[in-house]
């Protein structure tokens, strides 16, 4: 059979080894599940490999997985290519994905798509020259209420408009890390100018004694 | 309304700690060890009484599936596993309690574990879900070093341990058996029924899958007392939800409200109304993606429920409101809703991993109109074709969207179809 990865022309890496930190942390994480169980680390170790790469997951760094795992690799191989937030292949510095799902596409997120491409200068898929950007289209990321959505690496950039998207990406280029979640000031998901409800609970010390002594 | 003090979830929009400190504060792990000191029976008891349907979408009794566990297991180890693969288009709530009230999922996790005699509970989050994720895990540590779970959890000689599992991007996750597949280390694809996961679920042991709003209502139904959340709502739809109100309305949020509020006044009272005024209402999905879209006729009295809903052949689903106003193109909000679905679609099942994608290419196409009239009841009928034909709900959930587009929209898409003959005559034929 056919190895995944490697289908795009980019070089592939001949050994991938855990740092010994990343093996101590694999060993915490393996220890999560039932003894025998060891599987199930599977999912994560991907994840700890693709941190440690980069930001994707070359095939040595599958058949690591699945060595320390004691699992055939065709099984990784299958775990990795099953879920989409495992890399195939090599992504940039940021990976900019943007939801495009039903209700982000009623926001706006059309016009955040291309906003992006037009100053990244890539299509969907792609990724900038320099290695810094690579541009994707997600399915709904769970953040509908504060459409459009944008997740890049581990945050949400939320309630995003064509002229915030362009400040995220010129700050990220610059090698600053602008401020996630509502790009319009809301504190998360009440509704825009302050909640309908719950107004004792707007402030960090407010005492929530009714619901206490009940 | 509502009573501010009817609400569970206080701190839905985290202006306070989401730690160990403000959830005290707020009344969480408050006596937690009395609940567990009257027993099995009578949590499930509570739970059952207190009308408690599961909040992920299915709407089945969170305390019958309780009950549905064996009672003496003695050679192998439950688990409770809490599905928090939040991915339903529309949805969004249980992000806000997996980040802002994350003891409360806890110490549910703790009762629930208890009432079906597990050991373990794992925690599935959509991988995409980071720093929620990292929420949930400060408040596991916190609870552990605070002696509530874990050996000896809140001192009543229950050993109970909570763990994380963090998925990686795959929306049919959120399907109870390929969820216990994916922590199982393997590719989320569902599982044949039976056996059931109460027989056979994570590591072929007994196993209840809940949603995490089902699990982390659960403490205040306990100290509140199962009358107070029944009495809430209408009879077998009671209690609170959390609504999702995102799209066309000038402050889409979440808000916690009471089952069985009319889908008007949620809007209205909580999302500052549709844009452009209700007259400028097109059409809402209800419940996430998966369940039909209504026209305002109906919208304008139906009541936001399991069974309400149900009656105007839609669902509550996961009570995720989508509003489209009259700029909306329905059909290619539909068409969208088409592709997701065969984007998602886990390849096992050929109605699904086929239909899918031919329903998604025909919908495309009947966006534009470049379609034949009778198209729109071949598609319809491959909707039925596929529909109940499939190992998992998926294929349905793919099915109803573009059946209810044609239930209230099909004159719309007849009318492209006509204008697209109209002006490329031979393009059509």
């Amino acid at each position: 059979m056919s190895a995944p990865a490697s289908d795009h022309g980019h070089a592939e890496p001949t050994s991938f080894t855990f740092t010994p930190e990343n093996l101590e942390l694999a060993k915490r994480i393996i220890a999560k599940y039932p003894a025998g169980k060891q599987a199930s680390a599977c999912m994560p170790l991907l994840d700890v490999a693709q941190r440690q790469h980069g930001g994707w997951l070359p095939r040595v760094a599958m058949d690591a997985v699945a060595d320390l795992l004691g699992m055939p690799r065709i099984r990784v191989y299958e775990v990795a290519t099953f879920y989409t937030m495992y890399n195939k292949n090599p992504v940039g510095r940021h990976h900019i994905q943007v939801c495009t799902t039903t209700p982000c596409w009623l926001r706006g997120s059309d016009d955040i798509v291309h906003t992006c491409k037009k100053k990244l200068g890539i299509e969907v898929g792609e990724t900038t020259a320099d290695g810094q950007f690579t541009l994707g289209e997600v399915e709904c990321s769970g953040a509908c209420v504060n459409a459009p959505v944008v997740q890049i690496g581990d945050d949400y950039y939320e309630d995003v408009a064509p002229e915030h998207m362009e400040r995220i990406l010129d700050a990220l280029a610059r090698g600053e890390t602008p401020k996630p979640g509502s790009q319009t000031g809301r504190q998360s998901s009440e509704p825009v100018g302050g909640p309908t409800t719950l107004k004792a609970f707007t402030t960090a010390q407010a005492d929530a004694t009714a619901q206490a002594d009940d | 309304m509502l009573r501010d003090e009817d609400r569970i979830f206080t701190n839905l929009y985290g202006y306070q700690d989401f730690g160990l400190d403000g959830a005290r504060k707020r009344g969480d792990w408050d006596n937690t060890a009395s609940f567990l000191a009257n027993g099995r029976e009578w949590i499930i008891e509570q739970v059952k009484e207190s009308g408690l349907r599961g909040r992920g979408g299915a709407g089945f009794s969170t305390g019958m599936k309780w009950s549905f566990m064996p009672k003496n297991v003695t050679d192998k180890p439950v688990y409770l596993v809490i599905n928090a693969d939040e991915g339903e288009p529309g949805t969004c709530k249980d992000r806000d309690i997996l980040r802002h009230d994350p003891h409360k999922l806890i110490e549910g996790c703790l009762i629930a574990g208890f009432a079906i005699g597990a050991s373990a509970c794992y925690i599935y989050i959509r991988g995409e879900f980071y720093n929620e994720g990292s929420n949930v895990q400060r408040a596991i540590d916190e609870a552990y070093a605070a002696g509530l779970i874990g050996k000896n959890a809140c001192g009543t000689g229950y050993d109970y341990d909570v763990y994380i599992h963090r998925g990686a991007g795959a929306y049919i996750c959120g399907e109870e058996t390929a969820l216990i597949e994916s922590i199982e280390g393997k590719k989320g694809q569902p599982r044949n029924k039976p056996p059931f996961p109460a027989q056979a679920g994570l590591y072929s042991c007994p196993t209840t899958v809940n949603n995490v709003e089902s699990i982390a209502v659960v403490p205040t139904i306990l100290r509140r007392g199962a009358s107070w959340f029944a009495g809430l709502g209408r009879p077998k739809n009671s209690g609170t939800k959390l609504f999702c109100i995102s799209g066309h309305v000038n402050k889409p949020c979440n808000v916690e409200e009471e089952m069985g509020i009319p889908l008007k006044e949620l809007i209205e009272k909580h999302a500052g109304g549709v844009r452009g005024g209700w007259d400028n209402l097109l059409g809402i999905i209800p419940g996430g993606s998966s369940v039909p879209v209504l026209p305002k006729s109906i919208c304008d009295t139906v009541l936001m429920d399991f069974d309400s809903l149900r009656e105007v052949q839609s669902g509550l689903g996961t009570a995720a409101v989508i509003v489209m106003d009259k700029s909306t193109d329905i059909v290619k909000a539909i068409a969208r809703l088409s592709s997701f679905y065969a984007h998602e679609s886990c390849g096992q099942c050929t109605p699904c991993r086929e239909g899918t994608g031919w329903m998604s290419r025909v919908m495309q196409r009947m966006v534009t109109g470049n379609a034949r009239m009778e198209e729109i009841d071949m598609l319809l009928q491959v909707t039925k074709q596929v529909e109940g034909h499939t190992i998992c709900a998926l294929g349905d959930a793919a099915a109803w969207p573009i059946q209810g587009l044609f239930r209230h929209f099909r004159p719309e898409v007849e009318r492209r179809i006509q204008a697209y003959r109209n002006s490329a005559p031979l393009a059509a034929e």
